[in-house]
């Protein structure tokens, strides 16, 4: 107790530094992942995904990023076994911040594939187990999360299959596709606007009008969702009517203005995607310091705690910082990189991606969208979508998840060692 | 630090531009056979000489291309074509390449004159190869609208008539064959006897041209059906 007193500006002020340290790590490298194919297949220009990304980010962050943050901040580790010492939480969360922000380092810098919620959910897990007592961890949920780490990428999968042969049957294999296009897409443009606003009245409202007496049915929140989709739908509608078929470059391909009208749908799913990834990989950042701020304000480690907005601004700042500062190179680099997704299937990987991150985040569950993604992009590959995919990323993706558990683990175990030592306690 | 990306890495580079780049060299050498008859009827071998050097150039880089298309198609790659079939699709139309080259070679190594009485026909004949060839690439070049409509409906069924289109062509190079065999057996005893054997084989070898542009309809055919 003592210690919390004695040092709580300096715990506080460390926890925000690496809390915006692994927030910036995030806007720098992670958002890149997710907003990659819209740059790649021309849909958005660099400048527009980063002005998406950052206000769609954070109203994911904000709206629907309530409960991925709960899990993430006492959803792992069972108060319970801390009562008698508080500051061993705020430690351990530290500790976890700091060896999650570190081995996204290393990885970045040697280029393997890993996963922010990979990393800081193995670093929670690991002081847990090791500094603490085994039991100190909820197992049973820590499973479950595992679990949806197979689940969400073959979901995605699934969801992409089914939108591209959608597709398919709908616009590509008939003799007019560009009028068909323009016909079908206000449909998945409606779905887009129906996801988000159902996830948003469903969980994030309830985190978000804590105090005021929130009550919406099921029912109630469809109506309204269905709303805001039509809503999605019209201005999409908008924006569609102004796509003119290009007969100089039909000639070299007869599908070149049917993707220009796919193009358009891309930029809503761009939105739905950073929507997504807001609301689940900001938690990886926002999580561990909520936990720690909650510790350090009220002493002990209560079960429930309104979580201060600033925390929400630290992360969010942190993911714009990053974009501004290293995100924009990063883009750029992989929007020229990733050209072999046309609209029609980036639009399919992307909303069978986001679709699944976004239910994730409404029943808590922290999953990596990067692999999600790829999980969708296989999707698109089954339905013969496209030319060409690599399988070796698949089992190298594989093998950095396996390594990244036991790396996040040993590093937290450590540095929260050094810092008790430091700390004395 | 290293910007890596793993959607990026999991997109390989697509086979077709390059499939579709190396057919078209291929054809570039069949269609030179045409000003190359032309030179030796005129007896211009030293002009002849210099279209066999292109035909051969054609053929050097239709080569390079196959062998980077090779090297570029890992196993680990899923596609949706059998990376089998698509690898003896490029290898039937590097067959073209080398029966265009030959016919040129063996011509101009013996500077063998084709009958005056049969130049006509024979002529028809090598232009009827040419055009089974070009409807060939044709089809071909529907590869990218194939992948765009993921293998299905509408396309497809364009793509299959242009393949009974190809077929028809290589229907009509067949029958200009038999006549000029018919013709050619009828001259032969005024002809010296070597030269008529290569006749025959070059005969042969331009048939080849139709036959295997034939084949690659045959094997897109296949790519389509799995």
């Amino acid at each position: 107790m003592t210690i919390i007193a004695e040092h709580g500006f300096l715990l506080l002020s460390l926890a925000c530094l690496f809390g915006f340290f692994m927030a910036w790590g995030i806007g720098a490298n992670d958002v890149a992942n997710a907003m990659g194919t819209s740059v790649g297949s021309r849909a958005l220009t660099v400048k527009q995904a980063i002005m998406i990304a950052i206000v769609f980010e954070f109203l994911g962050a904000y709206l629907a990023g309530g409960e991925v943050t709960s899990t993430i901040r006492k959803g792992i580790i069972d108060p319970t076994a801390l009562t008698g010492n508080p500051e061993l939480l705020v430690f351990g969360m530290l500790a976890a911040l700091l060896a999650a922000g570190t081995w996204l380092f290393i990885a970045s810098l040697k280029g393997w594939p890993v996963s922010t919620t990979h990393s800081i959910v193995g670093a929670i897990v690991g002081f847990a187990a090791v500094g603490i007592s085994v039991d100190a961890v909820h197992w049973a949920k820590v499973g479950k999360i595992v679990a949806s780490w197979v689940v969400s990428p073959v979901l995605a999968g699934v969801l992409s299959y089914a939108l591209f042969k959608s597709v398919q049957a709908l616009i590509l294999n008939h003799s007019d596709p560009f009028t068909r296009a323009k016909r079908f897409i206000p449909f998945y443009m409606f779905a887009v606007g129906f996801l988000m606003a159902m996830v948003t009245m469903l969980k994030g409202l309830k985190h978000v009008f804590k105090d005021a007496d929130f009550n919406m049915s099921f029912g109630e929140c469809a109506l309204y969702a269905a709303g805001v989709g039509i809503l999605v739908a019209i201005i999409g509608g908008y924006f569609l009517s102004r796509v003119k078929e290009d007969p100089d470059a039909d000639r070299d391909n007869r599908f070149a203005s049917v993707e220009r009208v796919f193009g358009v749908l891309m930029v809503f799913t761009a939105c739905s995607m950073a929507f997504a990834h807001g609301s689940n990989d900001v938690a990886n950042a926002v999580g561990p310091l909520a936990a720690i701020v909650g510790v350090l304000k009220t002493g002990v480690i209560a079960g429930k705690t309104a979580m201060p907005s600033w925390i929400l601004l630290i992360g969010g700042g942190g993911i714009v910082l990053g974009l501004a500062t290293y995100g924009f190179r990063v883009m750029a680099t992989i929007g020229r990189k990733i050209t072999e997704l046309t609209p029609s299937r980036g639009f399919a990987a992307e909303l069978g991606a986001a679709g699944t991150v976004v239910l994730a985040s409404a029943t808590g569950l922290p999953i990596s969208t990067t692999h999600t993604l790829v999980g969708a992009v296989l999707g698109v590959g089954f339905a013969r979508g496209i030319a060409a995919i690599n399988l070796n990323v698949v089992s190298t993706i594989f093998m950095s998840w396996l390594i990244t558990l036991p790396a996040g683990a040993g590093l937290s175990i450590l540095f929260f060692y050094i810092l008790k030592a430091i700390f004395g306690a | 630090m290293a910007i890596t990306n793993p959607i990026h890495k999991l997109l390989g580079k697509s086979p077709i531009k390059p499939l579709q780049e190396h057919m078209t060299e291929v054809v570039k050498c069949a269609e030179l056979l045409e000003s190359f008859f032309d030179a030796s009827f005129a007896n211009d071998w030293g002009h002849a000489e210099a279209v066999y050097d292109r035909i051969c150039e054609s053929e050097n880089r239709a080569d390079d291309l196959k062998k980077q298309l090779r090297l570029h198609l890992p196993k680990s790659f899923f596609m949706p074509v059998s990376r089998t079939d698509l690898l003896e699709l490029l290898s039937v139309q590097d067959h073209i390449a080398n029966s265009a080259r030959d016919v040129a070679g063996l011509m101009l190594g013996r500077k063998i004159m084709v009958p005056a009485a049969i130049s006509t026909l024979w002529m028809e004949f090598l232009k009827g190869a040419i055009a089974t060839t070009q409807q060939a690439l044709v089809a071909i070049n529907e590869l990218d609208e194939l992948l765009e409509t993921g293998f299905s409906g509408q396309e497809i069924n364009f793509v299959e008539k242009m393949i009974e289109e190809l077929d028809q062509l290589e229907q009509i190079t067949d029958h200009f064959e038999r006549q000029i065999r018919e013709q050619l057996f009828n001259l032969e005893s005024e002809l010296p006897p070597v030269n008529v054997m290569f006749l025959y084989k070059i005969i042969e070898t331009i048939g080849d041209l139709a036959d295997n542009a034939e084949r690659v309809g045959g094997r897109l055919q296949l790519l389509l059906a799995r």
